[in-house]
């Protein structure tokens, strides 16, 4: 059904290899508007090497990626906040030495009519979007660097949802958090999707993936698996996915699936 | 508002477990690192003091220190961007040599051919021409760091060697001198002061300054409904801020000019000989004056500018601050040139002072440079200074040295003292800072 409109990004054939390794090899991925799709594999797999390609991070080597159906240019991290990619970091990516207001709009600070930092405007905010996230926040005066983990990561995602974001990339967002915390972020998918924003969740939690993904990818070695609709699919068959490459009958198969004789 | 009812009795309950110590500086906000410089400072004065039996703390002595320490104090305020950026600078004595020649050389020499001699532009031209030169020379070594991938220690090291070797090449090694009249005031002296009135006028702006800035930012925090400072604790920081200052405009003020000058002074304006002597007050050296607007300037740019967030957030997380689309590079690039206009400022400050243009000029200025920044409390791991501490910390220093000179101390144990009170004060601040973590 989805395959009627147009996917609101399309990753195709993607390489990237540092040194001799290839981290990501001809992978394909695609995100339609209002869905929230799992990358899936293990550690090493590629998937923040691939996402990172997407958020301007890393430079691709070859591959095409396409936004709205068309060709985009991203060779930084504001290309892709240009077209409005917002990226939570599996390294989380704050400025530890300065504080939560200061980190939500690092790069694109507001500013007074005489071209000053407007702090209080930026505080201001801040303690509107984090009192929404984590209504306990307080600790808005210190350095992130002081905060706990939960409350980086809030910060982290705070970033991500300031600026309308039409495509998110939470890259495990729930590592550092504990069960309130994680369930937190579940809503908060929901509702971002809900919004009609598309979401790349990568996420080690195949109970948390089956509750908020529409389809999942599955990487192995830098090769994309395969691709399968959630609803398609059991836990058992994915993480058969996951571990051998084995590509269960309702899915599709990428050029990492396991060959059968 | 349940929710604020809710903070205010948090505060409260957090305030009352507090000791009155801890609650007073919390109510003040303000820096205990920097406090904690200022006594070692004291202790430092009062020492020298009681050794040289009062010969420390005179006007006359103080006003001297507050000459001598401008110079450094201008390339600290800078040095602190570059070491909160992971880098160091170590050329910033040579380019201050170079640039100080090529200004010596504009004003007494080029400058009086083309404009004749004691043009009144000649001074502005010369400092104009050495903050280009300085910034281009800056932007150099930011771009090589930058784009070239070099560390900068490396970079600075060789525009260490380079810049002195080719200040020696301006003039093969001859000094060039005297300095355009209007140039010299720039290094403070009898006639480089601004006299009692005019300190006077200076001292009541700033604290006119200071009582503007703290009324504007409670209002600016009442406005958005922010938690703000106690009354008491805002008069008592207003009125520490005016007397701080209306105490050094006092101390500049009681220095007067030497007698032969006022005598001189007399005779060319008519004016009588009383009979006690005439006193004329020196207020506040032009060069003091002029690190004091830098120092704002400095701490405006840091703290209040993009660029300066940036400087900092670099700092922290330079991986982090690239993803978030910092352009990292040109700020470095920036970074470095605004080192070297200040390394130019200084440059104009020790030549006029010094009214001469020499081979030697800001020869291991780097070292006092970097050692101001980290004793003012700049981290070498990147992310944390402050202007303020590092202007501080130039004072610190140099009070040393002078105290040292007072006392008679020869240069070899001056350099052994200053060393060991290097790592002594870096040491006690990484203790401090692990306490306060
Ligand atoms: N900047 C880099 N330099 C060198 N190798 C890298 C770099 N980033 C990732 N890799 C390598 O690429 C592979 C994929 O890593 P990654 O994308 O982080 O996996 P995942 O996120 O799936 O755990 C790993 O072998 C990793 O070592
Ligand atoms: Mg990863």
């Amino acid at each position: 059904m989805t395959e009627q409109r147009t996917p609101l990004v399309e990753m195709k054939n993607i390489s990237i290899s540092f040194g001799g390794i290839h981290a990501v090899d001809n992978a394909s991925v695609d995100l339609y508007p209002g869905e929230v799709v799992a990358l899936l594999g293990h550690n090493g797999a590629g998937k923040s090497t691939l996402i990172k390609i997407l958020s301007g991070a890393y430079r691709r080597d070859a591959g095409e990626i396409l936004i709205n159906g068309e060709p985009a240019e991203i060779n930084n991290p504001r290309d892709a906040k240009k077209y409005g990619i917002e990226t939570i970091y599996q390294t989380l990516a704050v400025a530890d030495n300065v504080d939560a207001a200061a980190n939500l709009y690092l790069g694109r600070e507001l500013r007074t009519p005489w071209g000053t930092l407007d702090d209080v405007a930026m505080e201001a905010k801040a303690r509107e979007v984090m009192g929404r996230l984590n209504p306990n926040f307080q600790r808005f005066k210190e350095p992130v660097k002081a905060l706990s983990g939960g409350q980086r990561q809030s910060v982290a995602i705070a970033r991500a949802i300031l600026f309308n974001a039409r495509i998110l990339i939470m890259d495990e967002p729930t590592a550092a958090l504990g069960p309130q915390e994680t369930a937190q972020v579940g809503e908060l998918i929901k509702q971002l999707k809900r919004e009609g924003i598309g979401i790349f969740l990568i996420s080690h939690d195949i109970h948390d993936v089956f509750d908020l993904a529409d389809r999942v990818s599955v990487m192995k070695n830098g090769q994309v698996v395969g691709h399968a609709r959630t609803e398609d699919v059991t836990k058992d068959e994915v993480l058969g996915m996951i571990i051998m490459g084995k590509v269960p009958p309702k899915a599709i198969p990428g050029p990492g699936a396991m060959q059968m004789a | 508002m349940a929710d604020t009812t809710d903070t205010a009795h948090f505060n409260r309950a957090r305030n009352a477990a507090e000791s009155p110590v801890k609650r007073f500086f919390r109510a003040t906000e303000i820096d205990t690192r920097l406090l904690g410089m200022v006594g070692a400072m004291l202790i430092i004065w009062i020492g020298f003091d009681f050794l040289s039996n009062g010969l420390f703390l005179t006007p006359r002595n103080l006003w001297n220190l507050s000459v001598q320490t401008a110079s450094i104090a201008v390339m600290a305020t800078g040095m602190v961007l570059v070491i909160v950026t992971r880098n160091i600078d170590l050329s910033v004595g040579s380019i201050l040599g170079f640039v100080g020649m090529i200004m010596g050389v504009l004003q007494a020499e080029l400058l009086p051919q083309l404009l004749g001699f004691n043009h009144p532009a000649t001074w502005i031209i010369t400092l104009l021409a050495g903050l280009a030169l300085g910034a281009a020379i800056g932007a150099l070594h930011g771009m090589i760091i930058a784009f070239l991938n070099v560390p900068s220690f490396i970079v600075t090291l060789g525009g260490l060697l380079v810049w002195r070797g080719a200040t020696w090449f301006v003039t093969s090694g001859r000094t060039v001198a005297p300095m355009d009249a209007t140039f010299r005031l720039m290094g403070g002296g009898t006639e480089g002061s601004i006299g009692a009135t005019a300190s006077w006028i200076v001292g009541l702006i700033a604290c006119l300054a200071i009582v503007v800035s703290i009324l504007n930012a409670r209002k600016q925090r009442k406005r958005f409904g922010f938690p703000r400072r106690p009354v008491w604790a805002e008069y008592l920081l207003s009125a520490v801020g005016c007397l701080l200052v209306l105490g050094a405009v006092t101390i500049a003020n009681s220095y007067p000019w030497p007698t032969n000058i006022a005598r001189r002074y007399a005779e060319a304006n008519g004016i009588a000989w009383p009979e006690g002597g005439l006193f004329i007050a020196h207020g506040i050296a032009i060069p003091v004056l002029i690190a004091i607007v830098i120092g704002i300037v400095m701490t405006f740019i840091s703290t209040r500018l993009r660029f300066g967030r940036y400087v900092f957030a670099i700092g922290g997380n330079p991986e982090a601050a690239e993803l978030a689309g910092i352009k990292t590079r040109w700020v470095t690039v920036r970074i470095f040139a605004l080192m070297g206009m200040l390394c130019a400022v200084a440059a104009a400050i020790s030549t006029a002072r010094l009214n001469a243009a020499t081979n030697a000029q800001g020869e291991l200025d780097e070292l006092y440079t970097i050692a101001a920044a980290v004793i003012g409390g700049t981290s070498l791991a990147g992310g944390m200074g402050t202007i303020a501490g590092a202007m501080l910390g130039a004072l610190v220093m140099q009070s040393l040295q002078s105290g040292m000179v007072l006392l008679g101390i020869d240069s070899p144990l001056q350099r052994i003292v200053v060393g060991v009170v290097l790592v002594t004060a870096v040491w006690l601040d990484t203790v401090y800072r692990a306490r306060a973590k």
